[in-house]
């Protein structure tokens, strides 16, 4: 897995004060578990994401960690409470030097 | 009596008698033919249909991210030739495999057909990364496009092996991809039911593999599953398998980047 990968995000531009929203997180990424070995009888190195978290204007609101039993291209689903208009900040972090950054805009008006 | 006139009386008199509707003689039959995309749940649907879900989108920028990339001796990108957007492939998936200079190309062969003689760059293994990309990227220009693979004179003998090894028994099981494909479709297969196995979502994401997959991985899946020594990857017995199942499937909307299980 190289150093960093495509990442999508899809989450609402625009809530309520107060009001739930849904964000979807996916992440490219192999997810080798650690637990495989090649034709020749070698181990392939586990390489893993390790961490997700999401920051609401600077506030960690969402944080997941990952173990060698998820998949690969990891879609998280969860959600948060639209408090201000601001930045949602997505990271994502793991073994080898892995990590990837997102980012969305959401209006509270 | 003119022998053509007695002819057709007798032809109209039976029509009368067995009470034939010729026009429901005439009636081209239903087409029974269904995507196995239809038989996934709801999420899996879902998955495919959803742009922000569907993993296989990956692949497709990836394959646009090739597309652009100078490559070879020659130096040149796909996109020198065929235009920066890769709109201009747009059903060229649906036409493959294709005779392409008297012999049967699929289209990670044309790809790579492409590198070696366009580019002047090595060939990508199948199931390579890029080579599925690369793949991905050119088949979803296709999306909503229906398959166009035809009977032609050139393609003819192709054809009839394709046909044949559709039929034809393998393996220790002893089955053939008609035992299960075409007569048994529908009903299950131990939990799973199973699909007419139309090829028209390749190169497909499928969650058992965790990654993309050409229909040649997927044809060599089954072949294992009957414990048959399977076709090499890129051999002329898979493009002719390939052509006769395209060809089955002709008129069916490609659906890449698909989703399967």
């Amino acid at each position: 897995m190289s150093k960093t990968s495509r990442t999508g995000i899809t989450m609402p531009a625009q809530a309520k004060k107060g009001a739930i929203i849904e964000i979807r997180a996916i992440v490219q990424h192999d997810m080798e578990t650690g637990y495989r070995y090649t034709e020749d009888g070698k181990r392939i190195p586990r390489d893993i994401i390790r961490l997700f978290t999401c920051q609401y204007n600077g506030e960690e609101v969402f944080r997941a960690d990952f173990y060698p039993g998820i998949g690969a291209n990891p879609l998280i689903i969860f959600t948060t409470v639209a408090v201000a208009s601001g930045t949602l900040v997505f990271k994502w972090a793991g073994d080898d030097g892995y990590e990837a950054v997102n980012q969305a805009q959401i209006t509270v008006p | 009596m003119n022998l053509f006139v007695f002819c057709f009386r007798v032809l109209l008199l039976l029509v009368i008698v067995l009470g034939v509707d010729s026009s429901q003689a005439l009636e081209a039959p239903k087409d029974t033919r269904q995507s196995s995309y239809y038989l996934m749940t709801p999420e899996n649907r879902a998955m495919q249909d959803d742009s922000n879900l569907n993993p296989a989108l990956f692949w497709v920028m990836d394959g646009l991210k090739l597309w652009k990339e100078k490559t070879g001796n020659k130096n040149v990108s796909c996109a020198s030739c065929h235009g920066d957007s890769g709109q201009k492939m747009a059903g060229v998936a649906t036409q493959f495999p294709k005779i392409q200079k008297g012999k049967l190309q699929t289209l990670e062969g044309q790809i790579n057909q492409c590198r070696t003689s366009g580019q002047e760059a090595p060939a990508l293994a199948y199931e390579n990364k890029e080579l599925l990309a690369l793949t991905t990227f050119v088949a979803t220009q296709s999306k909503g496009l229906p398959i166009a693979v035809q009977e032609t004179p050139q393609n003819k003998k192709d054809l009839q092996l394709g046909h044949q090894f559709f039929n034809e028994r393998m393996g220790q099981l002893n089955l053939s991809c008609a035992q299960c494909h075409q007569d048994r479709a529908g009903l299950k297969l131990g939990g799973s039911l199973i699909p007419q196995g139309h090829p028209t979502a390749y190169p497909i994401y499928r969650i058992e593999w965790q990654t993309m997959g050409s229909l040649q991985r997927r044809l060599r899946n089954c072949m294992s599953g009957v414990r048959a020594q399977q076709f090499e990857y890129g051999s002329q017995e898979m493009a002719q398998l390939e052509l006769f199942l395209m060809w089955r499937a002709r008129g069916m909307p490609l659906e890449t980047p698909g989703v399967r299980p």
